[in-house]
């Protein structure tokens, strides 16, 4: 009986040695993006060691970020002109690289579109299946997603040797920013230039705003505001809470706002603590990307509009009307 | 550039609501509409497009899954695209196949067919995984465009703008290439009912996975797939006052 207890503690302190994760961190090249420190809280439920990578062209100010950050063992640092634009094609071989020399058993990013489009790529070439917007991990091979727009949630078990996740920010808190001690090292040097592929420009959407990702209050307005002109009632409003302005897909189309404002599905997924929807029906792609948050306000003079069926406080009335009164009362 | 390979996959159609089967094993598809991923559909309307630009000269579209896939392979013929090939795998083994899975199937097509360009859509909205471009470019080893707004084809190869968190970003990548379409790169044309009749008879040919030599052993195990949380319906104010006094109480201002 004890013989078999401490065997079982001994194979069981053994597997969490021998876990180890890479977080591949994502930022600017001037700081470190907040859906980082989201992925490296997943990280550290896994358990074992926690390795953060930076690869950039200008790695500093990020590094010495994650050397403070609670829970980061190690900061694996690349500094090359090969990752200007942080491409994947010169991206791959490096993490390729670091798998080779350490050989973690999970790789995690961010599910932004840099996590997105880089750790497909990664697992491609471990042959391994990569598991996409992971929202909760129940043990180190099983891992909960969500499937049909937010409309069913998967909870599968990897059999994959190596597992790599891409991480949905809004489920897990940032980890602290201070009062870690991880060391930083240099990553394996190598000629990690792609001929493949060449990172040209960049077009930021520009705002004092906070990002939408990290925002606690959003302000979203859909085909109801009828022109992007109109947007100025929900800037308005925005800056009475200190919040982000988002849109539906429908007011992205009509080219009211630009892309990168776009909430649901196929856009961003947020889930801040108070969500205004204003003029949006509710469709299943939008409510896809906002239906986590803590309290939804909707504005829509359709009381049929399926978004009052998520909407903690309803209101219906014309939009035109009620955003400018309730901007006057606050 | 001469030939664009397009992959498309048969879903449940955006507009229904999904139910998930009682026993928890997945959701329920038998009897509910299926149409193509809203995102191939662009995906094929640039490679047509391309072809009517005289910037490709053929376009195969390819999918893979249970018979009814043929279907989509039709209304991408129908909207434009040559010749089909469909990757027949049987209904139980497809609910356990992965992108790594397609990818690896598009990839030996891609070669086989003599391809130079990939473009698929940027997720299917059934498994919203949003890999298998990603995947099919690191199998073959070739540049990819992500979430593409923009395709430009220039002498030395394509010119992509991409959609990206905070905005828009460019990129050259070198052909042959992989692409992965984003909503707003086009809007997809309607198959015509000349162009539908049309398209029942351009070739369709039938594959499996085996004949293609890739391996379609499940990476997954599925413990379960259940209904989300349901929210708790809240209340319908009257007026911007009562909202005021609600925000309040929540302590929201």
């Amino acid at each position: 009986m004890f013989a078999s207890n401490t065997r079982n503690l001994m194979r069981s302190s053994f597997l969490q040695r021998c876990k180890s994760t890479l977080v591949v961190a994502e930022h600017n090249n001037e700081a470190l993006n907040p859906i980082t420190l989201n992925t490296i809280s997943a990280a550290k439920k896994i358990g074992g060691d926690v390795t953060v990578l930076v690869a950039g062209t200008k790695c500093g100010p990020a590094s010495e970020a994650l050397a403070k950050v609670e829970g980061v063992t190690k900061i694996l640092v690349a500094e090359n002109a090969a990752f200007k634009g942080f491409t994947s094609e010169s991206l791959t071989p490096l993490i390729l690289a670091a798998q080779a020399q350490f050989k973690y058993t999970h790789i995690l990013a961010g599910a932004s579109a840099f996590g997105k489009n880089l750790l497909p790529r990664v697992a491609a070439k471990l042959d391994v299946s990569p598991i996409s917007e992971v929202i909760d991990i129940k043990s180190e091979d099983t891992f909960v997603r969500t499937i049909y727009a937010g409309n069913a949630i998967l909870t599968l078990k990897s059999k994959d040797p190596v597992k790599v996740l891409t991480v949905r920010g809004t489920n897990f808190q940032p980890a602290a920013t201070t009062g870690g001690s991880g060391t930083v090292e240099q990553a394996a040097a190598g000629d990690y230039a792609s001929s493949l592929s060449e990172f040209v420009s960049q077009e930021l959407t520009k705002s004092d705003r906070p990002e939408l990702a990290g925002a606690k209050v959003i302000i979203s307005g859909g085909r109801g505001l009828k022109s992007g002109d109109n947007f100025k009632l929900l800037y308005d409003l925005a800056d009475k809470f200190g919040a982000a302005v988002g849109a539906s897909r429908a007011a992205v189309d009509a080219g009211f706002v630009p892309n990168d404002l776009q909430i649901g599905q196929t856009g961003k997924i947020v889930a801040p603590d108070l969500y205004i929807a204003v003029g949006i029906s509710g469709a299943i792609q939008h409510l896809a990307g906002m239906k986590d948050s803590k309290t939804i306000v909707a504005i829509n003079k359709d009381a049929e509009a399926p978004i009052f069926q998520v909407a903690d406080i309803g209101l219906v009335a014309d939009l035109f009307k009620a955003v400018p009164e309730l901007t006057g009362k606050l | 550039m001469a030939r664009v390979l397009v992959g498309v996959k048969r879903v449940i159609d955006y507009a229904v609501k999904v139910r998930v089967k009682p026993d928890k094993t997945g959701v329920v598809t038998q009897g509910v509409k299926h149409s193509m991923n809203p995102f191939d559909e662009i995906a094929v309307e640039e490679a047509v497009k391309m072809k009517e630009k005289k910037l490709a000269t053929e376009v195969i579209a390819v999918s893979v899954g249970p018979a009814q896939s043929a279907e989509v392979i039709r209304t991408a013929m129908a909207m434009g695209a040559d010749r089909g090939v469909h990757v027949d795998v049987p209904q139980a083994e497809y609910e356990l196949l992965q992108p790594i899975h397609i990818s690896k199937i598009l990839a030996k097509l891609a070669l086989d067919e003599k391809a130079d360009l990939v473009i698929l859509g940027k997720q299917a909205i059934d498994d919203d995984a949003n890999q298998t471009a990603q995947m099919t470019a690191a199998v073959l080893d070739w540049p990819q465009g992500t979430f593409c707004n923009k395709i430009e084809k220039t002498d030395a190869g394509l010119t992509i703008t991409r959609e990206i968190d905070g905005g828009l970003e460019t990129i050259k990548t070198k052909i042959p290439a992989v692409l992965s379409a984003d909503l707003r790169l086009n809007t997809p044309r309607y198959a015509t009912l000349p162009n539908i009749m049309k398209a029942k008879k351009k070739p369709l040919k039938k594959v499996t996975a085996k004949d293609l030599g890739v391996d379609t052993t499940p990476r997954i195990e599925i413990i379960s797939v259940e209904d989300p949380p349901v929210r708790q319906a809240g209340a319908t104010v009257a007026d911007v006052d009562a909202l005021v006094a609600k925000l309040k109480e929540g302590g929201h201002i």
